[in-house]
């Protein structure tokens, strides 16, 4: 469909003397995780067709460490950090854009103490600020009065009180909004928060990403929005465990948006 | 003998009021067991949350039910603390109504404060019903079982008790007032405004004035002689919450909720280790030593800030946190308000020892992880900080999880193995899963 669209390097940037206008930081699950990697598609698609000049560290980024801090491993945290911090400065970047709540949040709050200041953005609030700005037209398209539930990412929305960007990018899709009961400042964990995605839950009586997913399906979406790449994981894995996945999608606002759009 | 009673109020007053300071000494001890931590930047905003969340009871309200009727008892108990000035003062110089010359503002007054004792009373009855009758579900988890259970409705009896003499207090004086008994009588009339207690003083008509007088005297003496007990009875009850309220929300932490503090220790290691110049066998600096804490993270209530105790000696054990927590939503044994719960136990417990041995802690074969708050519990939290944000008095369970975790991580290398093999991936390819950092950027050719 497109023609081929080229993501450069900050090394590309850097070597003809360029900087870009803002430095996308696609995060492990962004980079590596089959699901994900079509959120970071979706993304660097939109980021195009808006024109933007925006670059990627490449082999060059490693995980924020936030796993390894939420996990108690401090000293892997720092020096994950660390590195980090010192491509970043190496390269002057001063504005960030991710899709992972989780390194937005890491980066934007717990960076700054160890040398690296940055204006971090998650990918909705910088596609909120596109469209304001009138270099990206978001048009509900294929969406249109859909039924759909947005989950709060709780490293997006409790931890640093981000609401409303998500559910401007819904309402520009002109989608029929149906919120959970328990959302926003109450939302309910996917589960896979403070390193649980990479561990076996402790003993219960159901897995997290169960519960949210029936809290979900209480609304009776027709799509259930996500803006986190775990978040998405665990809604998609609750989906199927619920046998529902042929009528109910799990998407990514980004996706939603460049779908919106036949990107 | 005319002055034995304001001698002996005089005496208990001293009495109630000595050991309750004497027990608030014990309780700031307690607390400064706990390593520093500065909390005392930006002091309007720390005063703007303790006015809106203590004083404004704003989160309180977030649950209707339980929060409106808080605000009764709570609004009841300061306004009528202002009697038990007058009270008090009456009771140290044998006076009647001292405060009585105000007049019409006086009789406002004591309308006021018994259409409050009533309010308290309706509400205090409400709890109750909510608390034993109701099955509601943080009320009823398995870590109230036993003292809790007993605390929490031990502050309900005794608040009904106190309103119940404060009516039959004034009712009486009511009754004697009108049939102009000595002491009792003023020459202005009837002083006070009883909205509440004239339905309770036509009981007391048919008795003689030296029964009325007793049983007035009894339901003073009785009040405030509850009231001084009740004052005691905060420092070993979930009721401490009424005075910690304050302080707590007023220290309570101001960054975003996702911004996990870094160890500063650890940075100096890790800058350390950086630096292409420094020297890996240089001797430590003069006082560096010092900068090296004895230990990363938290397996005792010592190893925790000052901050975080306050938080558990604050704790009202409403169970709001353990109710919005999504582990123990789902069966999980975490449960915010016991990891709160059990921090309070064994800091107390240390702080008895400390008293036991003389003012020093004698080993007791016990610490805070394992013995009072279990792997299991810590490992089950997902980092989301929904107990945070619903605790109406600001305190910070998830702070103490994660302390506790950085003890099991950084100290013994405890970690589920899951989570190892994923921090083995980060240390080796910069990811929690083993895929080579050089693939990294495989996406882009994918598009
Ligand atoms: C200063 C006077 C206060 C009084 C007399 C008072 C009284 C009470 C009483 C009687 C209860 C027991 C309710 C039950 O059994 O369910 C209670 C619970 C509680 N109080 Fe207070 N309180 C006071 C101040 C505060 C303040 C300043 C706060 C902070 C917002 C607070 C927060 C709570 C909470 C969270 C509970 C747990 C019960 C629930 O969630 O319903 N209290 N208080
Ligand atoms: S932060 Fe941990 S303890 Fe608190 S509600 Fe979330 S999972 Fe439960
Ligand atoms: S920590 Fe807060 S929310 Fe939890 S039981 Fe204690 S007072 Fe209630």
């Amino acid at each position: 469909m497109a023609e081929a669209i080229k993501v450069p390097t900050m090394a590309e940037f850097m070597a003809q003397g360029k900087t870009p206008e803002v430095l996308f930081w696609v995060g492990c699950a962004g980079s590596f995780d089959d699901r994900a990697k079509k959120i970071t598609k979706a993304f660097v698609k939109l980021l195009a067709k808006a024109g933007v000049e925006f670059a990627v560290l490449g082999t060059e980024e490693s995980c924020t460490g936030d796993p390894a801090k939420r996990a108690g491993n401090e000293f892997l945290f720092q020096m994950q950090a660390v590195t980090n911090i010192e491509v970043l400065n190496g390269y002057e970047v001063k504005k960030i854009v991710t899709a992972c709540p989780h390194c937005f949040n890491t980066i934007a709050n717990e960076y700054p103490g160890l040398g690296g200041t940055y204006e971090v953005l998650h990918h909705t609030q910088f596609l909120k600020s596109l469209i304001s700005e009138g270099r990206l037209t978001v048009e509900g398209g294929k969406y249109k009065g859909k039924r759909i539930t947005f989950h709060d990412p709780c490293y997006l929305a409790r931890a640093n009180r981000i609401y409303e960007a998500p559910r401007d990018l819904l309402a520009k899709l002109e989608v029929e909004l149906v919120e959970m009961k328990r959302c926003k400042t109450k939302g309910f964990c996917c589960g896979a928060g403070g390193a649980q995605m990479f561990k076996e839950p402790e003993p219960g009586n159901k897995d997290v990403n169960i519960e949210r997913t029936e809290q979900a399906l209480e609304t009776k979406p027709e799509i259930i929005a996500a803006g986190c790449p775990f978040c998405n994981t665990m809604m998609t894995d609750g989906v199927k465990n619920k046998e529902r996945e042929s009528e109910i999608e799990v998407l990514d606002i980004a996706e939603m948006i460049a779908a919106a759009d036949d990107l | 003998m005319e002055y034995l009673p304001n001698i002996l109020f005089t005496l208990a007053l001293a009495a109630g009021v000595g050991f309750f300071v004497f027990n608030c000494r014990k309780l700031i001890r307690n607390i400064k067991l706990g390593r520093d931590e500065n909390r005392s930047d930006n002091k309007p905003q720390r005063f703007k949350n303790m006015a809106k969340i203590a004083l404004g009871q704003y989160k309180m309200v977030r649950r209707p039910v339980s929060g409106i009727i808080h605000v009764l008892v709570y609004l009841g108990f300061v306004i009528i603390n202002i009697e038990v000035l007058e009270i008090i003062i009456d009771g140290i110089f044998g006076t009647h109504r001292i405060f009585s010359f105000l007049g019409s503002f006086y009789d406002f007054l004591i309308a006021v404060f018994e259409v409050f004792a009533l309010l308290v009373l309706v509400g205090v009855i409400i709890f109750w019903i909510r608390r034993n009758l109701l099955h509601i579900r943080r009320f009823i988890n398995k870590e109230l079982k036993g003292w809790p259970k007993l605390d929490a409705n031990l502050i309900l009896y005794f608040e009904v008790v106190l309103m119940l003499l404060f009516l039959t207090m004034n009712a009486a004086d009511l009754s004697l007032q009108l049939r102009g008994a000595d002491h009792y009588a003023q020459a202005s009339g009837v002083v006070g405004a009883f909205p509440v207690s004239q339905f309770i003083a036509p009981l007391f008509e048919n008795m003689d004035t030296a029964s009325v007088i007793m049983i007035e005297r009894a339901a003073w003496w009785i009040h405030i002689l509850g009231i001084l007990v009740f004052l005691n009875y905060l420092y070993y009850s979930k009721h401490l919450h009424i005075l910690l309220a304050f302080p707590n929300t007023y220290f309570a932490r101001l960054k975003p909720q996702g911004e996990f503090d870094n160890l500063e220790a650890v940075t100096n290691e890790v800058k350390l280790m950086m630096d292409p110049d420094a020297d890996p066998y240089a001797m430590p600096e003069e006082g560096s030593a010092d900068d090296v804490p004895a230990k990363f993270g938290a397996s005792e209530a010592t190893d925790l800030s000052w901050a975080q105790l306050l938080n558990a000696y604050t704790c009202t054990e409403c169970g709001r946190c353990t109710s919005e927590c999504p582990a123990h939503q789902t069966g999980k044994k975490l449960s915010p308000r016991r990891i709160m719960m059990a921090t309070r136990d064994r800091i107390e417990d240390i702080g008895k020892n400390i008293d036991a041995n003389k003012g020093e802690f004698k080993e007791d074969g016990k610490q805070l992880l394992d013995d009072y708050i279990t792997r299991e519990e810590l490992w089950a939290c997902t980092t989301c900080n929904a107990c945070v944000e619903a605790c109406p008095v600001g305190i910070n369970p998830l702070s103490i999880i994660m302390d506790m975790r950085q003890y099991l991580v950084m100290e013994q290398s405890a970690a589920p193995s899951d989570l190892n093999n994923a921090m083995t991936n980060i240390e080796n390819n910069a990811a929690p899963w083993p895929f080579n950092q050089m693939d990294r950027a495989n996406w882009i050719n994918e598009i």
